[in-house]
């Protein structure tokens, strides 16, 4: 492949621009929530000249929700990129594709069953509630005719997804404690990142982020059909495994440590697509930048709206991420739909 | 020779029809009994004789409370929801001729729920203001999604994608208003995101049972048609079916009924579409089932709120019930459908 066709002539603006979002995304996320701070006020918190006051710990707890947002979002992006990648379909997405809520509903089980209440306990749980769930609407959705059609995902998710959320509530009812501890989870969003749960994130991501580096030269190949693919010289089957397990793992871990949070991939990788083109070498790094920049401002919104608490950041970028499932389902072909 | 055919014709329908008169009043017969179950359990169990004192009026001690503020409630609400669901996914289900459209898969539900909670904790309205808010959010979200899903070519997929779309955002919107409620409470989030009879007062009832005394003959009436509905387009009108004003009048009355019990139980999962398919299997095809698929999905609703109230040693909405066995159909469907190429 030619290189010159990797930077595409809108690509430096692109950049230049998410990257500007990104870094004011951040400085709002220190500036603003229940009590906005003045940047006296932050650089203080920042540089420990106020050190010991309230402000200070408030902009240090800002701070780590911040780092905490941006991987996150980071994740769920590339995360967004490799679902779409490996299933040929635009509407792959954690929230859609009902892999949040079966992360969900293994942690649950987990706090229930098994008296788990730490992320450091429940993450292996959500990764393995994140896979089953994944495995599972794919083999129903690809069934039949025509292989996983984005209807057929749609509908295999979202039935997958009401099952699992009975589920959850039924066996969240009987136990009190488990409730709060779950909706300390589930509400808790990257407002509850701490930097023991940064920690460990971070491996997880890492190795997401290697496997789909190396990974999206093949799903590039993988565009044009298995069988030129193969023709092309690609393990078709080896690496579609690497690629849909590191986008498992991503948003698996992102979900045991920040709770269930949708569509941030479906949107980064839209935008981005629409931007710069359907390169997966370009698209893993610019969505992996505009899902921060997305997931770090609806935080931002989140705790402004919210306020005196604040608004989840997975509720946000649902109701932004839905009309663009729908936009896509209007513009998909009536055959392929 | 084709008298006696005609006459070997007249003899199938005949069973055909009478099987569907004994199917349809044995389904009475089931949510009458549910009915009674309703009145007489809970945490003191009374005799048919007490329940039917305190219903007439009489003072029985304990019985008359219970029963009359607390069960019939309950009850009445089980009942006309449940057949409220029940007819309307029916009708949806026929006139699309899928059985994966109802008014919860399409999202009808949800815009209902949305402007239910929305008046409720943003304008502090009365009953009548919600039923109605519910209502016209119901059809407003029918004519949204119909008018994005319509483009050049109707296509039920991508009415149903559109749908799902529309749900997940009312979801989120029911969310950010239930955590800006002042009261913020599980119950009502519970109520208003999975459906549940818990605390029903009689008062919040007399817009539900109104629509459906007068929306079921309407559907009934109407029903023919949709029979003839079901055998497609060209075939309806060369039978003289006017399709246009016959759909629209049969989405605007199952609509109705499906937004104003949302907006008294909240969306109770997967009635609306279980109804249907087993008011069919069960009674067949001789006439329409709107009535059987009403009592189907009252029985549905009455059994799985007595279920969740007795059956385990904590109370589980009703909403949780009806959702862990309508997923797993649902999910079965789209397998069957999937098998058949039909999706």
């Amino acid at each position: 492949m030619r290189r010159g066709l990797l930077f595409t002539k809108t690509f430096f603006p692109v950049f230049l621009l998410l990257l500007a979002l990104l870094v004011l995304g951040a400085i709002a996320s220190l500036l603003f929530g229940a009590r906005s701070l003045s940047v006296q006020e932050v650089l203080g918190g920042l540089f420990g000249a106020g050190e010991g006051l309230y402000e200070a710990s408030v902009v240090q707890k800002r701070v780590v929700r911040t780092v905490f947002a941006l991987c996150c979002g980071a994740a769920l992006g590339i995360a967004g990129v490799l679902m779409q990648a490996v299933t040929r379909n635009p509407l792959a997405d954690p929230a859609i594709l009902g892999v949040n809520n079966g992360a969900a509903f293994f942690v649950v089980c987990g706090i229930a069953f098994f008296q788990m209440n730490t992320a450091r306990e429940y993450i292996w749980f959500a990764l393995a509630g994140a896979f089953v769930t994944a495995v599972f609407v794919l083999g129903i959705g690809s069934m039949g005719r025509g292989g996983a059609s984005p209807l057929k995902l749609v509908l295999a998710g979202a039935a997958t997804s009401a099952a699992l959320s009975s589920l959850v509530t039924a066996v969240l009812i009987p136990r009190l404690n488990a409730m709060d501890e779950f909706r300390f989870w589930q509400a808790g969003s990257v407002g509850a990142g701490t930097w023991d749960s940064f920690w460990l994130l971070l491996p997880f991501l890492i190795v997401g982020v290697i496997a789909a580096v190396i990974s999206a030269p093949a799903m590039n190949a993988l565009a044009l059909g298995d069988e030129t693919a193969t023709g092309l010289g690609v393990k078709t089957a080896f690496m579609r495994y690497v690629a849909a397990l590191a986008g498992v793992i991503l948003c698996g871990a992102v979900t045991a440590v920040a709770g269930p949070i949708g569509f941030v991939g479906l949107l980064s990788v839209h935008v981005i697509r629409a931007l710069l083109g359907p390169d997966v070498r370009v698209l893993v790094p610019m969505s992996a930048l505009a899902g921060a920049v997305i997931l770090t401002v609806s935080d931002v919104v989140g705790r402004l709206i919210g306020r005196p608490g604040e608004l989840e950041v997975g509720v946000l970028t649902a109701f932004i991420g839905a009309p663009l499932l729908i936009i896509l389902a209007l513009k998909a072909k009536v055959r392929a739909v | 020779m084709s008298t006696m055919a005609m006459e070997l014709v007249r003899r199938v329908r005949m069973r055909h029809r009478n099987r569907w008169a004994i199917m349809t009043a044995s389904l009475a017969v089931v949510a009458a009994a549910l009915c009674c179950a309703m009145l007489m359990l809970g945490n003191t169990i009374y005799p048919v004789r007490d329940v039917a004192a305190a219903l007439l009026g009489e003072e029985v001690k304990g019985a008359t409370f219970a029963v009359r503020t607390i069960r019939l409630p309950r009850m009445l609400a089980g009942l006309f929801a449940g057949f409220a669901f029940g007819v309307s996914g029916y009708v949806f289900q026929t006139m699309l001729r899928n059985p994966l459209a109802n008014p919860n898969v399409i999202g009808i539900t949800a815009g209902s729920s949305a402007a239910a909670v929305f008046c409720i904790v943003v304008l502090q309205a009365g009953k009548s203001v919600t039923s109605t808010a519910a209502v016209i959010a119901g059809l407003l979200t029918v004519l949204v999604i119909y008018g994005l899903a319509r483009g050049r070519t109707f296509s039920i997929g991508r009415m149903i994608l559109v749908g799902i779309g529309i749900q997940a955002m009312c979801n989120s919107a029911i969310t950010y208003l239930l955590l800006i409620a002042r009261e913020y409470n599980l119950p009502a989030a519970v109520r208003w995101l999975t459906g549940s009879l818990n605390g029903i007062r009689m008062e919040e009832l007399s817009w539900l049972i109104a629509s459906v005394l007068v929306f079921t003959p309407v559907i009934v009436f109407l029903s023919r048609p949709l029979q003839v509905l079901e055998l497609g387009e060209q075939a309806a009108v060369s039978l003289g079916v006017r399709t246009d004003r016959t759909r629209v009048a049969l989405a605007i009355g199952a609509v109705v009924l499906s937004a104003v019990a949302t907006a008294v139980t909240g969306p109770i999962a997967a009635v609306a579409f279980l109804a249907g398919p087993i008011a069919v299997r069960l009674a067949g095809t001789a006439r329409a089932n709107v009535i059987p698929a009403g009592l189907v999905g009252a029985a549905l609703v009455l059994a799985a709120d007595l279920t969740g109230q007795f059956a385990f040693p904590v109370k589980f909405p009703v909403g949780i019930l009806t959702g862990i066995i309508g997923a797993p159909y649902l999910l079965y469907l789209i397998v069957r459908m999937n098998r058949k190429g039909e999706l």
